[in-house]
């Protein structure tokens, strides 16, 4: 069978992503159809930049989805003599029901270049946007006292936080994420420690809102907790009973040595942006109508942060996103099949110079993951810096 | 200011202190230390004998007392091997037990032996930190003035074209971690097969057969262009965007201020009011995302350094985290963690000193 030419490769590709452009042809469509009604989400389809950036990030999101529909062959499978073959080269054995061709080549294993960079995208974004948000839940479930409160809390807090963003991120992967760590057992008990917050912080979220009305409470409270705390046993301790919610080990390591890493960050933010709220007239009207501390903190400040946090959101996606680039690239915490784009931009580097592509499509492919994020973040900012 | 200056001091070295336990207590760990008395002793050696492997070894008292004798706080340990002879932290080997010393720890200059180069940890460390200090160096003679060039000229006239462009490049540097630029330069300008080299050697305009070096494993011998802007280009490119956007936000600050439009319409010419009225206020900020951005660069020579082949500091710190060499991994924490700490108390100080309305208050 004949190579295929780069305009070939092209247009195959673009007929793989094909579920992929109707899902963002729908979405735009929608989105911009109704943007009055959907407040910040409807504003950002007046900015060009954060269109783009928009764009971007929902290719990789709708790829990460109809990732099964995409794949052009098995992301595991080596296929024999094909070993590093070049972009659009044919197979050597063509089964006649399956694809014919390798779209972006093969690695130094002969697996599917292209097929495992869509399966990566679906491993990247399965982890970075869930961990970036147990970090959110982690740094404003402190955040918020620590600027509200102040003093000593302050101070211990701030301290802990300072002693974590004084690591350096590399040091604290190669301490953190390793096969010894998960032998005693660390993980499990830091998993145990910061997945407690982002229960402390729904159960307060639901208390603080509805305490007056204790029937009412006392409902909305229990499904939230009930729900909490099986996915906490699930999640943490990989012990739930039905089985729906649950991580591997390795996973949890990688998880939660993110999360780690990332909360201080959110937690100095929101810090800084609770000092400054905090000295606000609508502050001091809630004080003297004798609201709780926590309601005033988790409903009049914590709304009033929503801009600068949903950028920062954004940003730290990516950030997340390069880092879990980071474990894969020095092959800490994940498994070496793994179509990750770190790793395999790890296994590519070692022939990088003879043979570029397998590790040239991973590594575009997160930048632009990670470049939509930082234009979407823009975007907002802008739009949400306008009213 | 000198109690400010005491304060910090005073944190800074409680926080050294906590790191450093930290990383001894997450080296330390059963595991990893069951793994050295194999690697040491024989990988077949049977439970009861690795027991006795790290009671000899001085391994079987608390974490905490063995961080105090690797900081050279407490006494190092003494015992004696099966066939008798003392043995000891601080004994060397067939010295008098009456002459050693009581402790030898880190603040006595003694940061013990490399398992991975067989040499001392110190000399070992001394070696690598030279090199990474010539890429450092080349990073921030590259990095900082690029980085504040470009932050200022589009900061400068907020909106123009100029600015739009010049905030896009940042935007897509901030988006690039060293590992993808990394790869993608080499691909484009070091390798035989791809990118550009292939065509200028085919022409007969460079003489090997690429025009940059893929590894810089020559440039630990004698620095030339060929082999270093490679590496020097992928980590600066990531802290270029990073700081010329920080740079663009303070200087746009500055040019809505009073006094520059006072300037302004007084006439004073807009070159003369950017270079003599607001770079001076706009360049404050910026100076201390330098200074904070050493921690991260720390993380760039690491990736750098291994893709590039380049032996300094942070090839050492991989080398060490990867065969479990405990006691150099503890070296390169103390050395890194001190970076990170001196650079951040620089920062608040130069601050301070910059700013004379934090200085005066």
């Amino acid at each position: 069978m004949e190579p295929l030419s780069w305009g070939q490769i092209l247009l195959a590709a673009l007929q793989q992503f094909l579920p992929v452009w109707v899902a963002l042809i729908v979405t735009f469509a929608l989105s911009i159809r109704y943007k009055r009604k959907l407040a910040l989400y409807g504003k950002l389809f007046d900015s060009p930049v954060g269109m783009i950036g928009f764009a971007i990030v929902m290719f990789w999101v709708f790829t990460a989805f109809f990732a099964d529909w995409i794949i052009t062959m098995d992301p595991l499978a080596q296929f024999s003599g094909s070993k590093n073959a070049v972009p659009g080269s044919a197979l050597t054995a063509p089964d006649p029901d399956a694809y014919t061709h390798f779209l972006l080549g093969a690695d130094h294993v002969a697996r599917d270049v292209f097929s495992r960079m869509v399966m990566g995208a679906r491993e990247v974004l399965k982890i970075a946007p869930a961990a970036t948000l147990f970090a959110f839940m982690v740094g404003i479930t402190l955040g918020l006292p620590a600027g509200y409160v102040g003093g000593k809390l302050d101070t211990v807090i701030s301290f802990i936080a300072n002693l974590v963003l004084a690591f350096p991120v590399i040091l604290l992967f190669y301490l953190l994420v390793t096969p010894e760590i998960i032998v005693i057992g660390i993980p499990t008990y830091m998993a145990a420690i910061l997945f407690l917050f982002p229960i402390f912080f729904i159960g307060i979220l639901i208390n603080s809102r509805y305490f007056t009305n204790p029937p009412q409470r006392n409902l909305y409270l229990g499904i939230a907790m009930a729900i909490c705390v099986w996915a906490y046993i699930g999640l943490a301790f990989n012990a739930d009973p039905l089985g729906v919610w649950g991580m591997s080990p390795n996973l949890l390591n990688v998880f939660v040595s993110v999360v780690f890493v990332n909360s201080p960050g959110v937690f100095r933010i929101v810090r800084g942006m609770v000092m400054d709220i905090k000295t606000r007239d609508y502050v001091a009207a809630g004080q003297t109508r004798g609201e709780g501390a926590w309601y005033i903190m988790l409903w009049e400040i914590l709304p009033n942060a929503r801009g600068p946090l949903i950028v920062d959101f954004c940003l730290r996606i990516g950030y997340t996103t390069i880092l879990l680039g980071t474990l894969g690239f020095f092959g800490l915490g994940v498994s070496p099949e793994s179509p990750d784009w770190g790793s395999t931009i790890n296994y590519g580097r070692k022939l990088l110079a003879m043979v570029p592509h397998p590790a040239l499509a991973p590594a575009l492919a997160l930048m632009s993951l990670v470049l939509g994020l930082n234009l979407l973040a823009d975007g907002l900012r802008e739009e949400s810096l306008k009213d | 200011m000198l109690k400010f200056v005491i304060k910090r001091l005073f944190v800074m070295l409680l926080t050294a202190f906590a790191l450093t336990f930290i990383v001894f207590w997450l080296t330390n760990l059963p595991p990893n230390l069951e793994k050295l008395a194999k690697s040491e002793a024989g990988t077949r050696i049977s439970d009861a004998e690795v027991g006795t492997w790290l009671s000899e070894n001085g391994y079987d008292s608390s974490p905490l007392n063995r961080y105090g004798q690797w900081l050279g706080l407490l006494p190092g340990w003494t015992g004696t091997a099966q066939n008798g002879t003392p043995t000891g932290r601080c004994l060397e080997k067939d010295a008098d037990p009456a002459t050693a010393p009581r402790f030898c720890g880190l603040l006595q200059g003694d940061w013990g032996q490399s398992s991975v180069f067989k040499l001392p940890v110190s000399q070992v460390i001394g070696r690598s930190l030279s090199l990474t200090g010539w890429l450092m160096f080349a990073v921030m003679a590259v990095m900082v003035p690029t980085a504040l060039f470009l932050g200022v000229l589009s900061g400068m006239r907020e909106g123009s074209r100029t600015d739009r462009l010049l905030s896009a490049f940042s935007i897509a540097s901030t988006a690039t971690p060293e590992y993808v630029s990394g790869v993608v330069f080499i691909a484009l300008l070091a390798s035989p097969m791809s990118g550009l080299s292939p065509f200028l050697s085919g022409a007969g305009w460079i003489e090997g057969r690429t025009l940059f070096m893929g590894t810089a494993t020559s440039a630990m011998e004698d620095i030339n262009f060929w082999n270093f802007a490679l590496p020097v280009m992928t980590i600066a490119l990531y802290g270029i965007g990073y700081i010329a956007r920080m740079t663009r936000a303070s200087m746009t600050e500055v040019m809505t201020a009073q006094y520059i439009r006072t300037a302004r319409l007084k006439g004073v010419g807009f070159r003369q009011v950017v270079v003599r009225h607001a770079l001076r206020n706009a360049l404050i900020a910026p100076f201390t995302v330098i200074m904070l951005q050493f921690p991260w660069l720390l993380n760039g020579v690491v990736i750098v350094e291994t893709l590039y082949n380049y032996k300094g500091f942070g090839w050492t710190l991989v080398q060490a985290a990867g065969n479990n060499d405990i006691e150099l991994l503890l070296g390169c924490s103390v050395v890194a963690v001190v970076l990170v700490l001196i650079t951040q108390l620089i920062s608040d100080i130069g601050y301070v000193f910059l700013n004379p309305r934090i200085r005066l208050s």
